[in-house]
């Protein structure tokens, strides 16, 4: 599968060597080339800089043909826009996305976006870790 | 009316001082204590400190019973995220978003917001007027539908030049729907009708064959 991560911050980065070693067509975009250190030396994958909301960019990273966009950014806004671009303009078949704000990613999973917001994933499991009692 | 605002900066501010004066009811939300703390003070408890893009500082400012949400910061990204919360979760029914990069008119506009102002448009579309030799004008942006109407201005030496339409490659998509010859004297183009020196014809494209009906009509440039 052709693959794009926007945004190669712990996340974007570790995920694009997981996906790299499986054998996808993995391509990450950041706005600053030192976030490319994160990747592991192994990837083999394209590291591009350019900025996700900017379909330029976008275009360069291959979005016309790529089969999944992930929007790994430290903004929720930019995630959702980019997601949006995939989405809509480039017809992307499956573009994930990640939203802090529980109230922004409710509303935008209504409208039809796939997303996960890891505040509320989290808080979830450490609320369970505390009820589940210590081991 | 009831307007809020999101973003005070130098266009939020003039926009908010300029809305008072008309009479209506207008809310800022800034994320800038020290720009919130000058327009309290300046225009009155108006403005609110948040993020407009969040759900409850949104709910504060009484969105809800909003008739205009207008999205002025510097950021396309913020403008479309307020624009979106207010539509969708307040039900606004009128939005109205400023945008930097003039690409992102059509994905905005597809995404349902209903206004998109572009200051790099504006000032496009005020050059192509007095400058006459500019090929191609942005008219507008067709609601929803991704299309874009232009005016290509037909250069008196263009090698297109008395040839009829048909004998041109007009690009798949596109739709040649006036021609307003030297007389200004407009009429809906054939495949019969002449390209003549110095007509504008407007078209209506998709984005991506603005290029290719430029060179279809004027012809390769030298």
């Amino acid at each position: 599968m052709k693959v794009i991560i926007m945004g190669c911050g712990r996340v974007g980065a570790y995920l694009a060597t997981l996906l790299d070693d499986e054998g996808h067509d993995v391509t990450v975009l950041d706005m600053d080339a030192y976030s490319f250190r994160r990747l592991h030396r192994t990837f083999r994958g394209t590291a591009l800089l350019g900025n996700g909301i900017d379909q330029e960019a976008l275009k360069r990273a291959g979005i016309e043909g790529a089969d999944v966009f992930f929007a790994l950014t430290q903004g929720d806004n930019r995630n959702i826009m980019a997601s949006q671009i995939a989405k809509h303009i480039f017809n992307v078949p499956r573009v994930i996305c990640r939203i802090y704000d529980p109230l922004r990613q409710d509303m935008y999973s209504t409208l039809g976006l796939e997303s996960i917001s890891p505040t509320t994933i989290i808080a979830g499991i450490l609320k369970e870790k505390l009820q589940g009692g210590s081991e | 009316m009831y307007i809020v605002i999101i973003g005070g900066g130098r266009v939020g501010y003039y926009l908010t001082k300029s809305l008072l004066d008309e009479g209506h009811e207008v809310l800022v939300i800034e994320k800038d204590a020290v720009i919130c703390n000058t327009i309290n003070e300046e225009l009155g408890s108006i403005c609110v400190r948040g993020d407009g893009c969040e759900a409850t500082t949104l709910a504060e400012a009484g969105t809800e019973r909003a008739d205009m949400l207008v999205a002025v910061t510097g950021d396309d990204e913020d403008n479309l995220i307020s624009c979106q919360m207010a539509k969708h979760k307040f039900n606004v029914p009128r939005t109205i978003s400023r945008i930097r990069n003039p690409k992102n008119e059509t994905l905005f506009k597809k995404l349902g917001i209903d206004i998109t102002i572009s200051s790099t448009n504006v000032i496009l579309e005020f050059i192509a007027e007095v400058v006459p030799t500019h090929p191609l004008t942005h008219l507008m942006t067709v609601h929803d539908q991704g299309l874009e109407i232009v005016e290509i201005k037909i250069p008196a030496n263009a090698p297109t030049v008395g040839k009829q339409i048909r004998q041109l490659e007009i690009p798949k998509g596109c739709t040649l729907i006036l021609d307003i010859g030297k007389e200004r004297k407009p009429l809906v183009p054939d495949s019969d009708t002449v390209i003549e020196g110095g007509e504008q014809i407007i078209a209506v494209t998709p984005p991506e064959a603005e290029e290719a009906i430029r060179t279809a009509l004027r012809g390769t440039e030298k």
